[in-house]
């Protein structure tokens, strides 16, 4: 490998970066020039994500980077997630006063972690990718300089954050002890070999540190607290890519790192997905803002991902990238959604302040429901098919117990998501509402039409990218 | 998507009800009069879809999605505790398809096609198949619904208007029995055999239970309710009972019992749009001012007894035939459960209509008028119809019934 050819497959990684340093010298001289560089911002990331999808695939930097099938699915849905939160996020802020144009300029820098993520060859990408999307989000999570609240949850996030790095950081170093190499390919090696204790121990650790990142329970307790105080639009990016891009890369160090030792990590994949779906439905329960309430959604929902993904098979890592997909559609419309709602002023927040939305903002409001429908798993809506593959998968991995829990599990969760139709539908509505943001309105709805029908189109095309980005990762 | 034998009727029976349901509810719906006719609509179309559907992936989703019509239809539109019925309704529904939906994976996963004809041809493990029957059973009992997960229908019925009680004891109920008949039976022949005895006990207590559940009920629509998940244990056991009379029995009493308990929650109904109240104490005397609404109502009681001459008749003789070549003790109590319907039925008929006209309120309400007519009219055509002419439906079933019965009894070796 040359380094030129090296550097053409890291294309898509230099434009973001050149990107975001640009645009950050411009804001510089020019902080008016907010939508100038928003605009901007959203050229790099599709031009990025078309980049990525016509490069061309091979290992770069020793292995440090790679630019595969898998990595090429995730780049273009981050990309595009990341595209959509812009201008979300853009009017939300403007809206409330604030004219920042480090929003944009943060975005693009998250994306670039994430994408690192999605392409990390060896432990020192990985981490590299997971700190400087992390770094990004912690920032983002308090933007609104103003909101003690905001300020409370960035900080949460950074401290907590940062001891999962800690966490991440301790597992690699053992990795790299027992293994002698940082090379996920490498270690693949060592780690088909019997009794070596050391590298599982490192790899418990490394599980850790990206279950934190996924928001999987036992490690899931920040997740509430900071999509709570953190601004919607921000939510609505933090809830949904940085999330495919962390499975991606837990999919990568189990089955590029760990292939050998599948029945060693399947049942710590289980027991987290199973504690993600359970403690995901039971405290959602009790939940009356709704950002806490999705909070929980997501962890049960990663649960999904994740049992997917225990399945150790080819199929289950296909269904963890359709779900990935679907389920971050949900979560960006639902959250555009509730960015685009106020009243006199206030944001609406929690169920109660949702009473009565479908006389006053029918389109919303039945984007909501088909949104929450959808992350209940009821057909026809995208959600429905995204647990389909999940749990098909994980049938044919031999892991059924676990799968009728997961479905048992959705059953508790389905409550909340009814009460909140149950509220926008049945009951009377307190107040008048204001007029909703039109991005937001148009992301939301577009979101929702996406979920029904034109997932049952979609389906098929999704379902074959999938399909050659699972096959990336080579397992059985 | 197609029909056969024994899915064409429940076509014609849901594409028969809707039009009347939208009749019914013409004067008693008064808000969001749009809504509600979108729900009907879909609603409609879904279970028409649940019936027609060849994919088994396409039956989830049509069984599944007709819940949220429903449970809006329950919750937006029902009386007082119309969340609580609505949301026991969903969540109920919900967990037992749930666990259909993990054996349908399963199912995909070991035989390789979705397609229901298909999967009707292959051969299931035998030990596999007693846990995709569990998990169908699970989903379909509770639809259909057997004792002891009924508890959720009575206050579904209460609770839901006139028009939603109609379909949800009219049609939806019958998706239980059609899915033991479609899928149950032919798929899982040898789990289905291993587990009659449990359907018939089970059936059994719905019967003889349930019947004198609804002689203590003091509201007229949960009685309706209690006595349909009596009948509906009939249908069971003469699904189960693996032979041509009591399959034949078991749809015909499926239609029957859509078109009778239909009109009797119609008839709850009309007395319900004057008065506003189901207490069976507050009325009494009706027929001193409701002549033409008691011989009506006389008329769809008796059906609702087996009276022969009336389609319920024709139903309860065939399934008891079939259970009795099955099992002659579970007939032998089901019989009681007969007996036990006539004592809660003409006790509410005398309840209701005859006697003094005791409450002052009543002295002002009005008979029948056209537009009820022209609901029960039908109604009470068809009843008497199927009552003298039952062949005019298994002429219609005959092929269907004996292929499913020939596949059982091959399979079990019967």
């Amino acid at each position: 490998m040359t380094f030129s050819t090296d550097i053409g497959l890291a294309f898509p990684e230099l434009i973001l970066a050149g990107a975001a340093l640009l645009l950050l010298v411009w804001g510089a001289f020019a902080p008016r020039m907010t939508a100038a560089i928003a605009a901007a911002a959203v050229v790099a990331l599709l031009g990025a994500a078309f980049a990525a999808a016509t490069g061309p695939l091979g290992r770069a930097f020793a292995g440090g980077l790679i630019a595969d099938d898998a990595a090429v699915f995730a780049k273009v849905a981050i990309y595009a997630a990341s595209a959509v939160a812009i201008p979300l996020g853009q009017s939300w802020f403007e809206r409330r006063g604030v004219k920042n144009f480090e929003f944009p300029v943060l975005i693009v820098l998250a994306a670039l972690g994430m994408g690192m993520m999605a392409s990390a060859g060896d432990l020192i990408s990985l981490y590299v990718g997971i700190e400087l999307h992390s770094l990004a989000l912690y920032i983002l999570a308090a933007m609104h300089r103003e909101d003690g609240k905001a300020s409370e949850a960035g900080l949460k996030y950074f401290v907590l954050g940062a001891l999962s790095s800690g966490l991440l950081l301790y597992g690699s170093s053992l990795i790299y002890g027992f293994a002698g190499s940082t090379v996920f390919a490498d270690i693949a090696a060592v780690a088909g070999q019997p009794g070596n204790t050391g590298l599982l121990f490192g790899l418990v650790f490394l599980i850790c540190g990206l279950a934190f990142k996924v928001s999987a329970a036992p490690f899931h307790m920040w997740t509430p607290d900071v999509y709570e105080g953190a601004p919607t639009p921000v939510v609505a990016f933090f809830a949904a890519a940085p999330k495919l891009a962390a499975m991606v890369l837990f999919a990568r160090v189990l089955a590029e790192g760990f292939a050998g030792a599948i029945p060693q990590w399947q049942q710590v994949l289980v027991a987290i997905a199973l504690i993600s779906i359970f403690v995901g439905a039971f405290a959602g329960l009790a939940q009356k803002n709704l950002k806490r309430l999705w909070a929980y959604s997501s962890i049960a929902n990663i649960g999904y991902a994740v049992l997917g993904l225990a399945a150790g098979t080819n199929e289950g890592v296909q269904a963890m990238l359709v779900f990935m997909v679907l389920y971050m559609i949900d979560v960006t419309g639902f959250f555009a959604c509730l960015a685009a709602l106020s009243r006199q002023g206030r944001a609406m927040e929690t169920i109660e302040d949702m009473a009565g939305l479908i006389k006053q903002q029918p389109g919303i409001a039945l984007a909501m429901t088909a949104f929450s429908l959808s992350a209940l798993g009821l057909p026809p809506f995208s959600g429905f098919f995204a647990k389909i593959y999940v749990f098909k998968a994980a049938i044919d991995g031999g892991l059924t117990w676990a799968a009728v829990l997961g479905l048992v599990g959705s059953v508790v969760a389905a409550f909340y998501y009814l009460r909140l139709i149950k509220v926008m539908w049945f009951d009377a509505a307190p107040g008048a509402t204001d007029k909703p943001a039109f991005e937001a309105r148009l992301i939301g709805v577009g979101l929702a039409l996406f979920s029904f029908p034109v997932v049952v189109l979609a389906l098929r095309g999704l379902d074959q990218a999938a399909a050659r980005a699972a096959a990336a990762f080579g397992l059985a | 998507m197609g029909v056969d034998g024994i899915s064409v009727l429940f076509v014609l029976l849901t594409a028969f009800l809707m039009p009347l349901c939208i009749a019914a509810s013409w004067r008693s719906i008064e808000n969001r009069v749009p809504e509600y006719m979108i729900a009907f609509l879909v609603l409609e179309t879904l279970v028409i879809g649940v019936f027609c559907a060849l994919d088994i992936v396409l039956f989830y989703v049509f069984f599944e999605f007709g819940l949220v019509p429903m449970f809006l239809i329950i919750g937006i539109w029902g009386g007082a505790r119309r969340v609580y019925a609505a949301f026991k309704f969903f969540l109920y529904t919900l967990l037992g398809s749930v666990l259909m939906l993990a054996a349908i994976l399963a199912m995909i996963g070991v035989a390789g096609t979705s397609s229901i004809p298909e999967l009707m041809a292959y051969k299931f493990d035998p030990n596999l198949q007693t846990w995709l029957w569990l998990a169908f059973f699970a989903s379909f009992a509770v639809k259909m619904p057997m004792w002891p997960v009924h508890t959720w229908l009575p206050d579904a019925h209460v609770e839901a208007p006139t028009a939603g009680s109609v379909i949800l004891a009219g049609i939806l109920l019958k998706m239980g029995g059609y899915g033991f008949m479609r899928f149950s039976l032919p798929m899982f022949p040898n789990a289905s055999e291993m587990f009659t005895p449990l359907v018939f006990a089970l059936s059994v207590i719905a019967v003889v239970y349930t019947s004198l559940v609804a002689f203590r009920q003091t509201d007229i629509k949960k009685l309706i309710a209690y006595s349909s998940v009596a009948h509906m244990g009939f249908v069971t056991m003469g699904i189960f009972s693996g032979n041509a009379a009591g399959e034949q029995g078991a749809l015909f009493q499926m239609i029957s019992h859509g078109v009778i308990s239909g009109a009797l929650f119609l008839c709850v109904g009309v007395v319900y749009d004057r008065m506003h109240t189901r207490e069976i104490a507050f009325y009494g005397g009706l027929v001193n001012r409701m002549p033409w609404y008691a011989a009506v109502f006389m008329l769809f009681t008796m059906g609702n007894v087996g009276l022969p001459g009336t389609s319920g008749f024709v139903g309860e003789i065939l399934t008891m035939t079939g259970v009795y070549q099955a099992s002659t003790w579970t007939a032998i109590v089901a019989a009681t459960g007969v007996i036990l319907s006539a004592v809660y039925a003409l006790t509410l008929y005398r309840r209701v209509i005859f006697g003094e006209l005791a409450n002052p309120k009543l002295a002002a309400i009005e008979d029948l008028d056209w537009r009820e007519w022209v609901i029960f009219l039908p109604l009470i055509v068809s009843t008497l119809y199927l009552g003298v002419q039952p062949n005019s439906v298994f002429n219609v079933t005959a092929a269907s019934v004996d292929q499913l019965v020939s596949v059982y009894r091959a399979a079990v070796g019967g």
